[in-house]
């Protein structure tokens, strides 16, 4: 059994609670933090810990604090991205709502470090349940005085307040999260200056995921060394995997990062491998985003390694061969998927998510989206993929946000890896919209591991 | 539209959050209290007053309303069925939910039945992709979703309407 330390008490009967969460040993980091530790001291911890940011662009947690301005009388600011929109990703859902004081205790700890006083949960509107499971969790925290002013006689303040979006993709990109919580549409910033100098109201801010903030409390409490020990390289500490599509266990798993990719997909301990028997066809194993890899790249790397549940291992190759762990939404395909029609839903998506600022994202998003459903629907030209290559070429790195990047990689790997597929589509127009593609006809045959 | 001074209560609630001068960034949860209140949707009307309450220009409102999407700018049935339709919940089936419910009540995406207790929509990932298929209903989310779960809900709305 994986080392659990974020969800191991999570199904504890009642721990949705204060008293029950205390019981278990809640709240001791911020005790050990405001009455032993300076705050340069806690992110010390942090930045020894390696740890990474868990919403998906793996930047180190410490150093991304170490960048804070911390200007003489300006209020800063921590502000926690819980709008969980990639989509595959639903780990942070799981973590609010079955243990939300983990999430307090650590923006507490997190909030002494940084300096904030007043400190902002980000969440998607539709988690509005999960909301009110915050807001319940905070108001009983206030309540046990561990907010409010003079916490533990430290003389550090801090308040939390719970804020919804109202459904936007781009609201987890960190300056459209600014803005929206400044009551204002979703447009990303232009980048520098970065939030940590100019955010919320102008003020130094830190954005950071869920999964962050909760990953301090057993940092603080065991050590940043302690967590550094865990997994391997600079994939430190466990990662919380959210695992969707055609599995015979999907859910949210908490791995340490040193298990492979064939261990995490078909173990018992894990997702239990392909539902009904079926055989893997291919997999996105770091959220929508990130690049689609057929199944024999999924599980070793193109140099014959055995491919790892890491930040390393699951880029290894670059994108021409490897992914990324992104967000840690892991989509699996059985043999049955369709490929174009699974890309042409994500176009839709990043279409419906664009802000409109950037006109190769606006204009070029919708452009894939017409010409995916062209091909899926058997109406494509073999010209429209080359036109759809050059699209996302075009898209990627040409706006203010990465959403253009998010839109363009699923496209570009889809077609990297099976172009024959989109072809079959073109050649095969009446066949493509009576069945699938499948396995069988791969020009190279894949090695798969067949679900026992 | 004018709210009751228990609900202005509310209002300066939500306000008391932000510092001095920023309750502006009270914006996006007021709407959603308004259009609770509103019966589901954003009338100009409503946002108008939502530009009262919090002391800002109208098109500061409008430009927000209609930028996200759980803000409804046309009146809508009792019982909003959201189905998500994104990667991971197609992979398991549903079109084939949406499908259904136009078999059931005859409603597209976008439309509304005629006596006005259904509006079903399609919508973007709600993040419960490992329960899929899955949907909205109101504040909550429904999930693992099949033709009798389909039926049942239908059910459900009918007898909430009465």
């Amino acid at each position: 059994m994986g080392r659990k330390i974020l969800l191991d008490k999570a199904h504890i009967e009642g721990i949705r609670h204060y008293d029950v969460y205390r019981r278990e040993g809640g709240y001791r980091s911020v005790e050990k933090a405001l009455k032993t530790m300076s705050p340069d001291a806690v992110t010390e911890e942090v930045k020894k810990s390696g740890l990474r940011g868990r919403g998906g662009a793996g930047f180190p947690t410490g150093m991304k604090w170490g960048f804070l301005a911390k200007p003489e009388g300006v209020p800063r600011y921590l502000v926690v991205n819980a709008d969980e929109s990639e989509p595959g990703t639903f780990k942070d859902r799981y973590l609010m709502e079955f243990i939300p004081h983990l999430l307090i205790e650590g923006m507490i700890t997190a909030s002494y470090a940084l300096g904030s006083n007043v400190s902002y949960i980000y969440i998607r509107g539709e988690y509005w349940w999960v909301k009110e499971i915050l807001e319940v969790a905070v108001q009983e925290a206030r309540n046990a005085g561990w907010l409010g002013k003079n916490i533990l006689g430290s003389g550090f303040d801090c308040d939390i307040f719970v804020q919804p979006g109202a459904g936007a993709y781009i609201c987890g990109e960190e300056t459209a999260l600014i803005e929206s919580l400044e009551g204002k549409r979703g447009n990303p910033r232009i980048k520098p200056p970065f939030p940590a100098v100019k955010g919320l109201w102008g003020c130094p801010t830190v954005v950071n995921n869920v999964e962050t903030i909760a990953a301090v409390v057993p940092i603080v409490n065991d050590g940043g060394d302690e967590y550094a020990k865990i997994g391997i390289g600079k994939s430190t500490g466990t990662k919380l995997i959210s695992a969707c599509g055609n599995l015979n266990k999907p859910g949210v798993y908490e791995i340490e990062m040193n298990i492979s990719v064939e261990e995490f997909l078909y173990s018992d301990e894990y997702c239990g491998g392909i539902a009904n028997g079926k055989r893997l066809k291919a997999c996105i194993p770091g959220g929508s985003s990130v690049p689609i890899l057929p199944a024999n790249l999924l599980l070793k790397t193109a140099k014959g390694e055995t491919r790892m549940m890491t930040y390393e291992s699951l880029s290894d190759g670059g994108f021409a061969t490897g992914s990324m762990m992104g967000s840690g939404g892991f989509i699996a395909m059985d043999e049955d998927q369709c490929v174009v029609k699974h890309t042409y839903t994500l176009a839709r998506f990043y279409r419906h998510e664009s802000c409109g600022q950037c006109s190769p994202c606006r204009e070029g998003t919708g452009w894939m989206e017409k010409i995916l459903l062209n091909i899926e629907n058997g109406k494509g030209k073999m010209s429209d993929i080359d036109l759809l290559w050059d699209i996302q070429r075009k898209i990627e790195g040409n706006t203010i946000c990465p959403l253009g990047d998010a839109a363009a990689w699923p496209v570009a790997a889809a077609i990297r890896h099976f172009r024959d597929e989109f072809e079959w589509h073109v050649t095969n127009p009446t066949d493509a919209l009576k069945g699938n593609y499948g396995l069988a006809n791969y020009a190279k045959p894949l090695e798969i591991a067949v679900a026992p | 539209m004018k709210f009751s001074d228990d609900k202005l209560k509310q209002v300066d609630e939500m306000i008391s959050h932000y510092p001095e001068g920023k309750h502006k960034s009270a914006l996006l949860p007021l709407l959603h209290f308004v259009q609770k209140e509103n019966g589901g949707w954003l009338s100009s009307e409503a946002m108008d007053y939502t530009a009262e309450l919090l002391k800002i220009a109208p098109i500061e409102v409008y430009e927000v309303a209609t930028f996200y999407s759980m803000y409804n700018l046309q009146p809508v049935g009792k019982t909003i069925f959201e189905v998500c339709q994104t990667g991971p919940c197609m992979l398991r089936g549903s079109d084939g939910i949406v499908d259904y419910i136009y078999e059931k009540l005859g409603i597209k995406p976008g439309q509304t039945t005629a006596d006005g207790l259904f509006t079903l929509k399609t919508v973007e990932c709600l993040g419960a992709c490992g329960y899929a298929p899955m949907m909205q209903l109101g504040p909550d989310y429904r999930e693992h979703l099949t033709k009798e779960k389909i039926d049942a809900l239908i059910a459900e709305g009918k007898t909430k309407a009465n």
